[in-house]
């Protein structure tokens, strides 16, 4: 235990909660928020791709759990949240004005391997590309060649494309063809013929399960990340549990919420 | 300011420890706090053999609190005797281990196991709303109870806690087959039966249909419940129901509670224990007492 201590105040990964400061509230669309926040004091604790936080939405009554949402980006100073509109939680997130207050549990939860090489396709749908963002600068900056491949209903909720583009080939499909690809993601060319070694994936379920069944096919290597319902986010109260091929039920707050797809039922 | 509370043989530094369930194997809480300012860690339901519990969806959000439907997975006694229990040991806060069964046969075995460590207390639950055999089953009447209690009586030597069931008609009753059985505490309540419909996909929320409700919004039939067993029994009672905060803690112990248990406030503020300790420390200094046993039942009826 004090060893364990001593390495993550030396690379002070410690989880903890912070108390953090809307410094502005981006609108994308009447759907989606982006959330810059930092810390009323102190510095953001180091975070891997793929880790989340768990939010306490202030002064909402009908919630009572904290909210897990992925890590869109961090540094030293900042932490960015990218947030869809599913409900009453979700929705006052949304609406939070410049100067609120939000305590945060993190970072959790284990991310997306860094260690792979080859050709690397990072695949997100609807506020799922969150994860990717920093995901893919994290891969750029180890040298590792990486495309996206971002899906939506429609071309103004293709979040964040700007930021894509800056970091690395960028590939678009929209179920209403209003922006590249006229269909889903899993229909993209890119993912049914293009090189790939490794893919990334978080999105809505039917899209994981449709990248992961063409993952399987192509003998590709992938991970998805997981969205179960959580409690406690801490790995204390196992409700968020996924059922695993090789150790049955494992949270999907400790052990994920990144899976590879060859331990899940459901691929 | 002296907190200390006894339960049985056991003296607990402070009267505040975590709720089953709740609170994995205290590890999971070891970035947010130090584990040795608890009163004690009460671990996860532990079974005589691994349990998966049930299939996800486990959890429905309700108006200020949750239902679970965890079902018991726990990896079975001899994991946490091998695995768990040498990590607890060096812990400088009480390790009580929450001890769950489908038969009476299953309670012995799993203390009968636990009976060569030192642990310091094991908590029979005879209350979990969540499984199909057993479980909640034997707390619901008196003789059963009993014939859990008496069994186990036989093989655990130190401090025997009962956790009881609110899914009763009269907890007090309960509370006391329990004493005369030979329970050296009674720890109450467990999860309120409940379910939880969504009703866009006309479905139960949980896999299980039902399951136990926890959190605030249980807090005051809890504490009514403490206060009623508290009138019938002489053995100590441990306090659990949506405790928050220190001033929470209070109300329990006001109620008749010696110690108490916080639960479901650990996924909101994983701090929320070692914060109600101060609170508990402040609210003794600032109303005179002399230390933490005075406040037990110290609520005044006129
Ligand atoms: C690891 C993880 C990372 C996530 N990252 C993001 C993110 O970056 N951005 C984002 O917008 N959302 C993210 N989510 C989903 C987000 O947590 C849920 O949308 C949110 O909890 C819903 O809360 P609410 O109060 O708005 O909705 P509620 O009013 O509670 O529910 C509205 C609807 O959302 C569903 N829902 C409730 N909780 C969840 C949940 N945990 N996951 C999925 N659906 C849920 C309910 O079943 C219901 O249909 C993430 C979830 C997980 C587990
Ligand atoms: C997710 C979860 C799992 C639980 N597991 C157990 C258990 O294994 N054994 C047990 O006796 N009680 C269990 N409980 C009940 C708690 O220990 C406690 O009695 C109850 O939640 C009420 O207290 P609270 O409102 O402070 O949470 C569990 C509760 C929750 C929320
Ligand atoms: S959310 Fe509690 S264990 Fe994962």
């Amino acid at each position: 235990m004090i060893v364990h201590r001593l390495v993550t105040f030396f690379f002070s990964k410690a989880v903890n909660v912070l108390d953090l400061v809307v410094k502005e509230n981006v609108r994308h669309g009447d759907e989606y928020a982006l959330l810059r926040l930092s810390p009323v004091k102190g510095r953001m604790p180091e975070v891997l791709p793929g880790q989340f936080v768990m939010v306490d939405v202030p002064g909402c009554r009908e919630t009572f759990l904290r909210r897990p949402i992925s890590i869109n980006y961090a540094d030293q100073r900042e932490l960015w949240l990218l947030i869809r509109r599913a409900g009453v939680g979700t929705n006052t997130l949304c609406d939070l004005p410049q100067g609120a207050v939000i305590s945060v549990v993190m970072p959790l939860g284990r991310g997306f391997s860094l260690d792979v090489s080859g050709n690397v396709l990072l695949v997100g749908g609807g506020v799922g590309v969150a994860p990717l963002l920093m995901l893919g600068k994290r891969f750029v900056a180890r040298g590792v060649d990486v495309r996206f491949l971002l899906g939506a209903r429609t071309s103004t909720e293709v979040l964040q494309l700007d930021l894509f583009r800056q970091t690395g080939e960028t590939h678009v499909a929209t179920d209403d063809g209003s922006l590249g690809h006229h269909g889903l993601v899993s229909t993209h060319p890119l993912l049914e013929q293009g090189a790939i070694d490794h893919i990334a994936c978080c999105g809505p379920m039917p899209m994981m399960q449709a990248v992961a069944h063409i993952a399987r096919q192509r003998g590709i290597n992938c991970e998805v990340s997981l969205e179960n319902h959580m409690a406690c986010g801490l790995g204390a109260c196992l409700c968020c549990v996924e059922d695993t091929v090789d150790q049955g039920n494992v949270c999907v707050c400790k052990d994920g919420p990144v899976f590879n797809i060859n331990r899940l039922r459901w691929t | 300011m002296d907190l200390s509370v006894q339960i049985g043989k056991l003296r607990l530094k402070n009267p505040v420890m975590t709720a089953s369930g709740t609170f994995g194997y205290g590890e999971e809480y070891a970035d947010f706090i130090d584990l040795n300012r608890l009163g004690g860690i009460v671990v996860k339901g532990t079974t005589l053999l691994p349990r998966q519990g049930n299939p996800y969806p486990r959890m429905a959000e309700t108006p200020s609190g949750m239902i679970n439907a965890v079902g018991l997975q726990n990896k079975g006694v001899e994991h946490f005797v091998n695995e768990i229990y040498p990590r607890l040991r060096n812990l400088d806060t009480a390790v009580v281990v929450n001890v769950s069964g489908s038969t009476v046969e299953d309670y012995v075995g799993v203390c009968e196991r636990l009976a060569g460590l030192k642990v310091d207390a094991v908590e029979i639950n005879i209350s979990c709303p969540n499984v199909k055999q057993g479980g909640m089953s034997f707390g619901t009447n008196c003789a059963s109870a009993e014939s859990v209690v008496r069994a186990v009586r036989q093989v655990w030597p130190g401090t025997m806690i009962v956790k009881l069931t609110p899914n009763v008609t009269n907890v007090a009753e309960i509370a006391l087959a329990v004493e005369a059985a030979g329970a050296d505490a009674v720890s109450l309540t467990n999860t309120f039966l409940a379910m939880a419909i969504d009703v866009e996909r006309r479905r139960p929320v949980l896999s299980s249909v039902t399951g136990g409700l926890s959190g605030p919004c249980i807090r005051p039939i809890a504490v009514r419940m403490v206060w009623q067993v508290a009138c019938a029994v002489s053995i100590p009672i441990i306090g659990i129901g949506g405790i928050m905060n220190g001033r929470d803690v209070v109300e329990f112990m006001l109620a008749g509670a010696t110690a108490v248990q916080i639960g479901t406030a650990n996924f909101i503020d994983p701090q929320a224990t070692v914060k109600a300790i101060d609170f508990l420390d402040d609210y003794l200094t600032r109303h005179k007492f002399a230390n933490a046993r005075a406040l037990i039942g110290a609520m005044e009826l006129e």
